[in-house]
């Protein structure tokens, strides 16, 4: 299966409705899937913490959202995370493109690359870094049921070896 | 006008729409002088009361009032291009604008010298609505959104006590009764 269409395919199969996304160079084909697919709702975004918001208030609405987004933006997005999705037991799916990972060719996507675990870790939220394209629409599949249930985000990492 | 008069004008006006409203004092306010299950209350996150409005609105039918403030609005100012690329027909940004941070100290915000309504206009917003005196949602409830209401209220907070609601509670409240 092709990498942005296994994406795309875990997100149908999880029933994901709703969908905020701010562009990677390496989602360019999944946001378009999206965007086209006139049973998800897309919104594109200024800010990521802005996404979350809207995705949140989607939830509240009864909606099953995403977000697509460069890890850079976890960066703009971590007191919302805090005070907003774990303080409320609020789920989303965050499909993280991971820049500054190996085969990384801009040195500025390093710090941020690093640190994106380590964050995620400290807000509590469990990630998945799917190896194969099968792994990545296995795991989505039952992303949203497992946010949901668990009251929590949850997040894939899409490192550079993936696309 | 106190905020709480505002606030107080506002929820007297609405029925069945849904609110949602800012952290701090706003929250408080609202819940002292009219609680409902229509309304959820922020308790963190400031700056994303209009990006939960828009949400809500986009995922459902029913009208949706954000309660925000000028400080919280001036730190997601992005929200206001996106709410009018997305035009919800069914969603209404009222800014109460104390021109401060009310729930810190009452310290200046920008809106002193900025007037946010003349952003909302830049933006391309078409139904914009500065009150003062009046607080009279008649108009601004049959028009069609994305409704921006400015309006000037004084620095100051009422005396009331702190939400007596857990986050979950009042996130589950809020969902149960919009399924009912």
């Amino acid at each position: 299966m092709e990498s942005s269409q296994a994406v795309y395919q875990g997100l149908k199969k999880a029933g994901i409705d709703f969908v905020v996304s701010l562009p990677c160079v390496n989602l360019g084909k999944i946001i378009k899937m999206v965007d086209c697919d006139p049973d998800i709702i897309h919104v594109p975004v200024t800010r990521e913490e802005e996404g979350f918001g809207i995705c949140a208030g989607a939830y509240l609405g009864g909606k099953k959202t995403a977000i697509l987004m460069q890890n850079s933006g976890l960066g703009n997005s971590v007191n919302v995370l805090a005070s907003l999705f774990k303080l409320y037991q609020m789920p989303i799916i965050m499909i993280l493109s991971h820049r500054g990972t190996e085969g990384e060719f801009m040195s500025a996507q390093i710090p941020m690359g690093e640190a994106t675990p380590d964050v995620l870790d400290a807000l509590e939220i469990a990630y998945f870094l799917p190896e194969t394209p099968e792994d990545a629409c296995k795991a989505l599949s039952g992303a949203w049921l497992l946010s949901e249930m668990g009251g929590s985000a949850v997040a894939m990492l899409l490192e550079i070896s993936f696309w | 006008m106190k905020r709480i008069t505002a606030i107080k004008r506002i929820a007297e006006q609405l029925e069945d729409e849904l609110v949602i409203c800012n952290i701090g004092f706003p929250s408080r306010e609202l819940y002292a002088v009219k609680d409902s299950v229509n309304h959820f209350y922020m308790l963190g996150s400031m700056g994303m009361a209009s990006s939960i409005g828009l949400g809500l609105a986009m995922a459902q039918k029913r009208k949706v009032v954000a309660i925000d403030g000028d400080g919280s609005l001036l730190m997601n100012l992005g929200s206001l291009v996106t709410i009018f690329n997305q035009d919800p027909k069914n969603f209404i940004l009222i800014i109460l604008d104390n021109e401060c941070y009310g729930s810190t100290g009452s310290q200046c915000t920008y809106a002193t010298t900025v007037d946010l309504s003349r952003i909302a206009e830049a933006v391309g917003f078409r139904n914009i609505y500065s009150l003062k005196e009046n607080i009279d949602l008649k108009e601004i409830l049959k028009v069609d959104g994305p409704v921006f209401v400015h309006v000037k209220v004084e620095a100051g907070n009422a005396d009331v006590p702190v939400i007596d609601m857990e986050p979950e509670e009042i996130k589950e409240r809020f969902i149960e009764n919009l399924n009912r």
